[in-house]
């Protein structure tokens, strides 16, 4: 999420109306005849090559390994005719033995962000004029900046008791205002630090618990995936998550076919179609393979740690060993494998 | 069965006769039910990008109207229950009016979360056996499952009421009656799981609290029973149905109780919220007096509060309260209100802030307008051919008799003209 998309939204309301314009002219018009309207659809690519048996296939979960292998190359098929390039759908399933977890040092961290626009490049997210989905946002947090000439003379309480502001109120480590589209000159800003935050990958994930399809479940190896081919879009998840992890696909998905990443594993990257929820998988299609994620790789200050919780040399769990760590809302038993700490 | 086929049929045929005035609003309806259909082609065509919901606020305007028809539909126990449970006379004949109600307005809900799904093509996902029913885990599937419970009790009892009446045969009591108190039972689970939906969800703040099912059940046997007055009296006016005057006095005593209550239940959370004033009160505080400079909810909810507050004073004189000329436009005002403060003043505030804290304004694109508009013209549709319908067999004009010359008496059509 960066201020780019809130101007886009509010360019897409605008050329919206224009739309709904069009709109009033052709609900008028519908009224002499559907068959115009019938005639008008232009249906994404996308949707257009979705055969028969993908549409009736069965969740992922519940697959049989022919029926894995069918879908797959069902889905391989399509996608490397509509990108023109031949796309790998892997599915690789959790390795025995491993427990996802990762740390974030926030004391490291310089909010530049090549992380969230590595992870657009490598998850094959959706971009461009139209709708633009981000799996990371980087929050901006203010340094507390209290001086004499704004503060408030009074005690408290004074007159009715009632309280009136005072140095307090200035924001010191606190978003309220949703500061993730700074904008600076330059990183990092004096007065500010900054926390990123993206699925946590809960070992009790509340998402999982409300949808009502179980088309989002939790693999052996803590990574909660989704069945993007299962979801009937009711966003239940998204109001459940605490974390603002989860990201709805309104319109069908802009991805050019020179930016598409082939690499694709079926629970993770590949291509997504229009009316369904994707979030941050801890690239599954690297992970299951021994690689590290993106946003691990191309962090320029090692802020970024993931590894193996059972496993007591992964780099998570020495961090845990010698930091402080902390989880965000630990109050909601949601138990996060997202740790933050600091030196 | 050849006497059940017949059934349906005179039915529809009562429920779809009438004069000009009958037609014309049959048209003015279809107008809007066209407008849906646009609507809902565009949205499946091109995806929620034409609704004006966005990564902040993904729950909206369709969300909103389905929690408050789920309460209208629940609160047709309001002539039930009276009618069955405490023999209340006058409410009995035309329980089954209530039923009618109930059937629409679980229709409407039933469009209305279509409407909201992201891939309504996918809706067989959802059923038990073919797809996979996450029950008992999460809560929609509960509400999938008290709503179409509570359909098909209305559906059952409404119509074998109807029918036995139809055929002059006697009703089997025991069967009728359990079918009715199962309903009212009943009624009241589909506006309790409906609040469960959305107030166990702690990351948001506003709706987590244990006072959301009550709240849920008090607001809907106000509004309820005031969409019920209204329609009741219409049917006195434009049929020939006698609804005697102490089943709107019924109905209207249920609405100042239920009223009252739930007024005295908002100012609870307003206090309970505002006096501490945390983080967690950020939406309640958006909703009743904006967010710099964020404020299009606030008049939608100061409205609402001086609609149902004016109506509930004025409902609390019975002189007022007993005049019919007066109560419709309370009712209404009662209604609007309660739409207005269950609607989308529960829906919005209850998404922003966003849990990272971020606030967004949201409004409805022309595409939502014309599909829920086009819902409510379905379900007033579906209301004005059932009540029809159901006039017709009780008043005896439908019924069923051997020969061929089998009609709909012309007198109700002639009734229903004027
Ligand atoms: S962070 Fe949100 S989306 Fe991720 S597992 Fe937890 S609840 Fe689910
Ligand atoms: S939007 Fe999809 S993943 Fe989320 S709860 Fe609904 S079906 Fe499940």
């Amino acid at each position: 999420m960066s201020k780019q998309e809130t101007k886009v939204k509010d360019a897409n309301g605008a050329t919206r109306r224009d739309f709904l314009r069009k709109a009033g002219t052709y609900t008028a018009a519908s009224l002499s005849g559907a068959a115009m309207l019938l005639s008008d659809p232009k249906p994404a690519k996308a949707t257009a090559n979705v055969s028969w048996a993908e549409h009736f296939q069965k969740n992922y979960r519940l697959m049989t390994d022919e029926e894995k292998e069918e879908a797959i190359e069902r889905l391989e098929k399509r996608y490397s005719e509509e990108f023109g390039k031949k796309v790998k759908v892997g599915s690789e399933p959790a390795i025995e033995g491993v427990l996802f977890g990762y740390a974030l040092n926030i004391q490291k961290c310089i909010g530049c962000r090549r992380c969230v626009k590595a992870c657009v490049a490598e998850n094959n997210q959706s971009r461009g004029e139209k709708q633009q989905i981000e799996w990371i946002r980087v929050l901006r947090m203010e340094k507390g900046k209290f001086s004499a000439e704004d503060r408030d003379v009074h005690g408290y309480p004074e007159d009715y008791g009632i309280q009136v502001g005072g140095n307090a109120y200035k924001p010191a480590g606190v978003v309220l205002e949703g500061q993730h589209y700074y904008e600076p000159d330059q990183v990092p800003e004096k007065d500010a630090f900054y926390l990123p935050m993206q699925c946590m990958q809960c070992e009790k994930p509340p998402c999982v618990k409300v949808c009502p399809v179980r088309t989002t479940y939790r693999d052996p190896d803590g990574i909660v995936v989704i069945d993007y081919n299962w979801c009937i879009g009711c966003r239940m998840c998204i109001g459940a998550c605490p974390y603002w992890a989860r990201r709805f696909n309104w319109g069908e998905p802009d991805l050019p076919a020179e930016e598409m990443n082939p690499d694709t594993h079926y629970l993770g990257n590949r291509p997504r179609m229009k009316g369904v929820v994707e979030k941050c998988t801890f690239c599954v299609q690297r992970t299951r393979k021994g690689r590290w994620t993106g946003c691990v790789e191309v962090c320029p200050v090692g802020a970024r740690k993931l590894g193996n919780l059972l496993d007591p040399e992964s780099d998570v769990r020495k961090v845990l060993a010698s930091k402080k760590v902390f989880r965000l809302r630990a109050d909601l038993n949601t138990y996060p494998k997202f740790f933050y700490f600091m030196d | 069965m050849k006497r059940f086929i017949q059934f349906i049929i005179d039915f529809l045929r009562s429920g779809f006769s009438g004069g000009i005035l009958f037609w014309a609003w049959m048209l003015f309806l279809s107008f809007f039910i066209m407008l849906w259909g646009y609507g809902e082609f565009v949205q499946i065509r091109d995806g929620m990008i034409v609704t004006g919901l966005n990564d902040q606020v993904s729950w909206g305007f369709y969300l909103a109207n389905f929690v408050f028809m789920v309460g209208v539909a629940a609160a047709a126990v309001t002539v039930v229950f009276p009618a069955y449970v405490y023999k209340h006379h006058e409410l009995h004949r035309i329980v089954v009016l209530g039923e009618m109600l109930a059937i629409a307005a679980v229709v409407m809900c039933l469009l209305f979360v279509t409407a909201h799904m992201g891939r309504p093509d996918r809706l067989w996902h959802i059923f038990p056996v073919i797809g996979i029913f996450n029950w008992p885990h999460a809560m929609l599937t509960w509400d999938v499952i008290v709503l179409t419970g509570y359909l098909a009790l209305n559906i059952i009892g409404g119509f074998y009421f109807l029918y036995k009446k139809y055929a002059d045969t006697e009703l089997n009591k025991t069967f009728y009656l359990s079918v009715v108190y199962i309903a009212i039972v009943w009624a009241l689970s589909i506006h309790t799981v409906t609040a469960f939906l959305i107030n166990t969800m702690p990351a948001r703040p506003m709706w987590f609290h244990s006072m959301m099912p009550i709240k849920f059940i008090t607001t809907a046997f106000a509004a309820g029973p005031s969409l019920i007055i209204i329609v009741f009296l219409l049917v006195r006016r434009f049929t020939p149905l006698k609804i005697a005057d102490e089943a709107f006095h019924a109905l209207s005593q249920i609405i100042v109780w239920c009223l009252g209550i739930a007024l005295f239940l908002t100012l609870s959370e307003i206090v309970t919220e505002l006096y501490p004033s945390t983080e967690h009160s950020l939406g309640l505080q958006y909703l009743m007096f904006g967010h710099h400079g964020l404020n299009t909810l606030v008049p939608f909810f100061w409205t609402a509060m001086a609609l149902m507050i004016g109506g509930f004073i004025l409902l609390l004189i019975p002189k007022v309260r007993k005049n019919l000329l007066v109560l419709p436009f309370i009712c209404l005002a009662v209604f609007i209100g309660i739409y207005i403060e269950k609607g989308m003043g529960l829906m919005l505030p209850g998404v922003t802030p966003t849990p990272i804290g971020e606030f967004a304004e949201y409004t409805p694109s022309n595409i939502e307008f014309m599909v829920v508009g086009g819902i409510w013209a379905i379900g007033f549709f579906v209301l004005t051919v059932l009540i029809k319908g159901a006039i017709g067999v009780i008043l005896g004009d439908v019924r069923y008799t051997e020969s061929e010359s089998r009609t709909v008496q012309g007198e109700q059509t002639k009734a229903a003209t004027t």
